[in-house]
């Protein structure tokens, strides 16, 4: 119980960041709101309005925040099982399936005890994100030009330190690498928001090579 | 209106693949494969994420205040710091070598 509201008010905070941003990238008050309300991923939040402040198209932009949430279907396949909730409630508690929620529930030793993290994390990171959000959005419109502020490097700090924890081994460092390499190399090429989305493909080229080395040094 | 259409495909999107987790048979993604790649995307979006918001100024790759302020938030993850102190050392930094003209 204490860990969920210690990850739901820690993490609840840092809305403010993406309220700061998502204003600060030219999305109203209203929109960065709606953002934390209805999509309510971070991730998947600061990667659309960080798109749409590069002069991404709106579908470009939803693809690759569509991409960075693809990974809750994982948590929910997790939590399903130990959760064990009816198929009436499934749809309520799909929107809470995020990294923060997962992570406290998960951890949990009964189902009773997976239950409440996740109900207990889900619901104070909502409302506190959500609170946050909207203080953020507001704040940076008194604030004027965010630049002056260094605030346009939130986004890409939220970003690395989201990554540094996935990046472990070297296949990861790999993907990391040639994920760079793409998003920058084709930045100058390629349509807005359009190169971040060809990056992804570092995920399965490098999965592929490693693949394959791997049964190569395993004589199969 | 561009913006709106944004959120409501995002917004679609994200929540059916939360609800696609609760609801699929567990089998269909608990293939070796598919939880590796899953994993990685990640990891992919947020590298080419953090690269282009760091040296990118529209189409143009660029080195200014950004970068040094990326830098500082990358000693402040590797001495452990929480997210928040993270973000905030990116922010000040930033700020302040913009401040000294940078």
């Amino acid at each position: 119980m204490r860990d969920a509201l210690g990850v739901g008010v820690a993490v609840g905070l840092s809305g403010v960041a993406f309220g700061v941003t998502s204003a600060g990238s030219g999305l109203s008050v209203v929109q960065s709101c709606a953002l934390s309300l209805l999509v309510f991923t971070g991730a998947s939040q600061f990667a659309l309005v960080g798109a749409l402040a590069a002069g991404g198209g709106p579908v470009t932009a939803a693809a690759g925040a569509f991409f960075l949430g693809v990974r809750n279907a994982f948590y929910g396949v997790r939590l399903g099982q130990l959760l064990a909730l009816s198929r009436l409630v499934r749809p309520f508690a799909a929107h809470w399936v995020i990294d923060e929620t997962t992570a406290v529930a998960l951890a949990q030793p009964t189902r009773r005890g997976v239950r409440i993290g996740f109900v207990v994390t889900g619901a104070s990171l909502f409302v506190l994100w959500n609170l946050t959000t909207l203080l953020g959005a507001l704040g940076a419109e008194a604030m004027g030009d965010t630049e002056v502020w260094g605030l346009d490097a939130a986004g890409p700090a939220v970003f690395l330190a989201l990554l540094a924890p996935m990046v472990k081994s070297a296949v990861e460092r790999a993907v990391a690498g040639v994920a760079v390499l793409l998003g920058l190399g084709l930045l100058p090429v390629l349509p807005a928001g359009v190169p971040v989305l060809v990056a992804a493909l570092a995920a399965p080229v490098v999965l592929w090579v490693a693949g394959r080395r791997g049964s190569g040094e395993g004589g199969r | 209106m561009n913006v709106w259409i944004a959120i409501g495909v995002t917004a679609l999107g994200c929540y059916a693949v939360k609800l696609a987790g609760l609801l699929v048979p567990a089998g269909v993604l608990e293939r070796p494969l598919v939880r590796r790649l899953a994993a990685l995307l990640p990891v992919a979006l947020l590298a080419a994420l953090t690269a282009q918001q760091t040296f990118a100024d529209g189409r143009v790759l660029v080195l200014d205040a950004r970068a040094v302020g990326l830098a500082a938030a990358a000693v402040a993850l590797l001495l452990r710091a929480p997210f928040l102190v993270v973000v905030a050392v990116a922010v000040l930094v930033t700020a302040g070598v913009r401040a000294m003209g940078g």
